[in-house]
């Protein structure tokens, strides 16, 4: 029976990754991802967790050491956050490139400059395109329990792949909330044995990372194109037999009162719980609202965000990025991109809000909600709105 | 009595674990240097490559010039990235995932891998203590992307991005003293090599690999496209950069200098100089000025051995 736990979320994390029986740990600090990788020192240092922890000089090398465990067959964990991300930025590309299974959480945390360590999506909307399976979770559970997906998702011969758990920093890593937390033999029995198909190995030598002129690149690329897509099944198959294990089930696009709404509002992470207290509120006022969790950013959802829009007039999507001189936000334009060559199709309105951990309340996503649908009857100059922000 | 004799060559493995048919330029030092500390090494090893000249001569696809499990990935990381193998390795083991006992964990990369965007990574794991081998093939300049200076291009040569000119003499700065770098993070084993002088560069791989914790070879090697040199004098230029003193072969063993190439008198530097066209414009007062720091350099060394062997006696 899984335990009932009322404890820090970050901390939960590390425990999970304890229970996945990580072989190495390569991290480096960086607020709001320090506690996680504090508690995994601690779990080493305590003999908890049987794994090398690499105190690396960077998050460049954190992810580099992550390459060079993962290609020996190793299970390997790393965190980060913010600047963190970008700093490892061309290492990501390698690392779904190469096809090793590193699973990162990444505590998400605005960009510099002005310096910020709150939380918004910048970081994760700038690593949209490494080729990295994304998950966005809501809340401390979402989080453990996707944590354990990630190995048992990443390292699928079918898909080969790095996972990121994106949750929001301070807003839910730093949150103490209650969690089931699984006991060790129903994590066993759930996640197998890392087997790398081909590591780093003087019996049978391969060579990785090669050189590839033009005429074999595109093929490369595409071959990760389609794995990527492909990965989605694994995805759906591996959340299906959680659920039926733990009595908890995902999905990549988690719909909140949508059968039957006019209007929906679309949110990732953690914003998405005081979202659904909005539309309760709202509901109870006789509004025809709904709301889209978008769960799975990567390989990206399209037939469940079709499916899940379908019979709404109204869809606002709130980013939490900007992507500048662009069309809306990067959600939005992917959003608005999936749903071109539907027929029936609502009209899709741009928001940008929750900048560098600047709150929106209950009232505020009210007020979203509201200005989106006087937006879809009456029209805006803009094309988009940024919320709660003085001009 | 039968009197046999056996050679050094006869000792070496025969197994070629770099396999000839890669793209190097024709007497190229470093794919000579490669396959020297791969004799060395042997089969029980994994190597992490850095992206430069060794990674695009001896991997495009579908071809492969290793023998040995090769992994590259960037240009910066490669200590990083083999910080992850022994430490992969390492943790497996402990758990009984994997039966070998003991692998060669070897970086190689360049000089600009090395000592310029590869620098942080190799301090940090130099200072972690991970056990792993670094090779660093300095051949003085990117020549892969060709022939711009590095911080490892010594005084006076003429690079692509260091040109000789009317208002410059070529590189204005001094070689960065990479092995002074890497002793500096006291780690075990520490020593330069020359593929001009093959049993010592391989002795030299085989003390490093053996050695528990990190180590670090820096290897001169001599290319003839970026030193606008003559391909069949990379063994003999290599042989003057350590009698010249330019690049002395010598050892630091737990912070005890040895010297394992002693030229009775030292040749003029003018000697190594001449034969390359990347110091063809130097005049007679910068050879000099070259002479007089080299001397100063050598004694410096002379001096951190002398103490050495004052010490033991």
């Amino acid at each position: 029976m899984a335990k009932r736990v009322g404890t820090e979320v970050s901390v939960a994390i590390s425990e999970v990754v304890k229970l996945a029986n990580a072989d190495v740990i390569a991290a480096y600090p960086i607020t709001p991802q320090t506690h996680i990788v504090e508690h995994l020192a601690e779990l080493v240092a305590d003999g908890e967790l049987d794994a090398e922890y690499i105190p690396v000089e960077s998050e460049h090398s954190a992810m580099s050491a992550c390459l060079g465990a993962s290609a020996v067959g190793a299970r390997t964990f790393t965190a980060t956050a913010g600047q963190g991300l970008e700093l490892m930025h061309e290492v990501l590309y390698v690392a779904s490139s190469m096809r090793l299974p590193v699973v990162m959480t990444v505590v998400n945390r605005a960009l510099s400059s002005p310096l910020s360590v709150w939380n918004d999506h910048s970081d994760a909307m700038s690593v949209r395109d490494t080729g990295w399976i994304q998950i966005f979770v809501e809340n401390g559970q979402e989080a453990i329990d996707n944590v354990i997906c990630a190995f048992r998702i990443a390292e699928d011969h079918k898909v080969l792949l790095p996972v990121m758990i994106h949750l929001d920093g301070f807003y839910l890593s730093h949150m103490i909330e209650p969690m089931l937390l699984p006991e060790q033999d129903e994590v066993d029995k759930f996640l197998p044995k890392n087997d790398y198909p081909l590591p780093l190995d003087p019996a049978k030598p391969v060579s990785m990372g090669d050189f590839a002129p033009p005429i074999i690149y595109p093929e490369a690329k595409w071959a990760q194109e389609v794995n990527l897509t492909a990965a989605k099944e694994v995805i759906l198959q591996c959340w299906d037999e959680f659920g039926n294990r733990f009595q908890r089930y995902y999905s990549p696009v988690e719909c909140y009162h949508c059968e039957d709404a006019d209007v929906l509002l679309l949110t990732m992470g953690s914003f998405s719980e005081t979202a659904s207290m909005a539309i309760d509120k709202m509901r109870k006022e006789g509004r025809n609202v709904g709301l889209i969790k978008l769960r799975l950013w990567r390989p990206f959802p399209f037939d469940e965000i079709r499916l899940a829009v379908k019979k709404a007039e109204v869809l606002i999507v709130l980013d939490r990025a900007l992507s500048f001189g662009g069309p809306s936000g990067p959600v939005c334009s992917e959003i608005r991109s999936a749903l071109y060559s539907e027929e029936k199709k609502p009209k899709v309105i741009s928001f940008v809000g929750g900048l560098g951990g600047r709150d929106i309340t209950v009232a505020g996503f009210e007020d979203i909600v509201n200005r989106g649908i006087e937006i879809s009857q009456k029209g805006s100059e803009k094309e988009f709105e940024i919320f709660g922000v003085r001009e | 009595m039968e009197k046999r004799t056996i050679s050094f060559r006869q000792l070496v493995d025969r197994e070629e674990l770099f396999l000839p048919g890669h793209r190097a330029c024709i007497g190229c030092g470093e794919a000579l240097a490669v396959r020297l500390a791969c004799k060395a090494l042997g089969r029980n090893s994994i190597v992490v490559s850095v992206t430069g000249c060794i990674e695009i001569i001896s991997s495009q696809l579908p071809y492969t010039s290793w023998r040995l499990p090769w992994i590259h990935t960037l240009f910066e990381n490669a200590a990083a990235v083999a910080s992850g193998v022994e430490a992969g390795l390492k943790a497996m083991t402990r758990k009984e995932r994997r039966p070998t006992p003991e692998i060669n964990v070897v970086a190689m990369a360049g000089d600009g891998g090395t000592s310029d965007i590869g620098l942080q990574a190799l301090s940090g794991a130099l200072e972690r203590g991970h056990n792993f081998l670094y090779l660093c093939f300095d051949n003085e300049a990117y020549m892969n992307t060709g022939i711009q200076r590095s911080s490892a291009t010594p005084y006076g040569a003429s690079t692509t991005t260091s040109p000789a000119g009317k208002m410059s003499i070529g590189q204005v700065t001094w070689k960065k003293d990479m092995p002074a770098i890497a002793a500096a993070h006291n780690i075990p084993y520490v020593a330069t090599a020359c593929p001009s002088y093959p049993r010592d560069l391989m002795n030299k791989v085989i003390k490093g690999a053996a050695t528990p914790g990190p180590a670090y070879i820096h290897i001169l090697s001599v290319c003839p496209t970026g030193w606008r040199s003559l391909p069949e004098l990379t063994i003999e230029i290599g042989r003057l950069a350590v009698q010249t003193g330019i690049f002395p072969l010598y050892e630091i063993e737990n912070g005890e200098y040895k010297l394992n190439v002693s030229p009775p008198k030292l040749k003029p530097v003018q000697d190594y100089l001449k034969l390359q066209g990347r110091f063809r414009h130097l005049s007679e007062e910068t050879i000099t000025e070259i002479q007089h720091r080299v001397d100063k350099e050598y004694a410096k060394l002379m001096d951190k051995i002398a103490r050495r062997q004052g010490l033991n006696n």
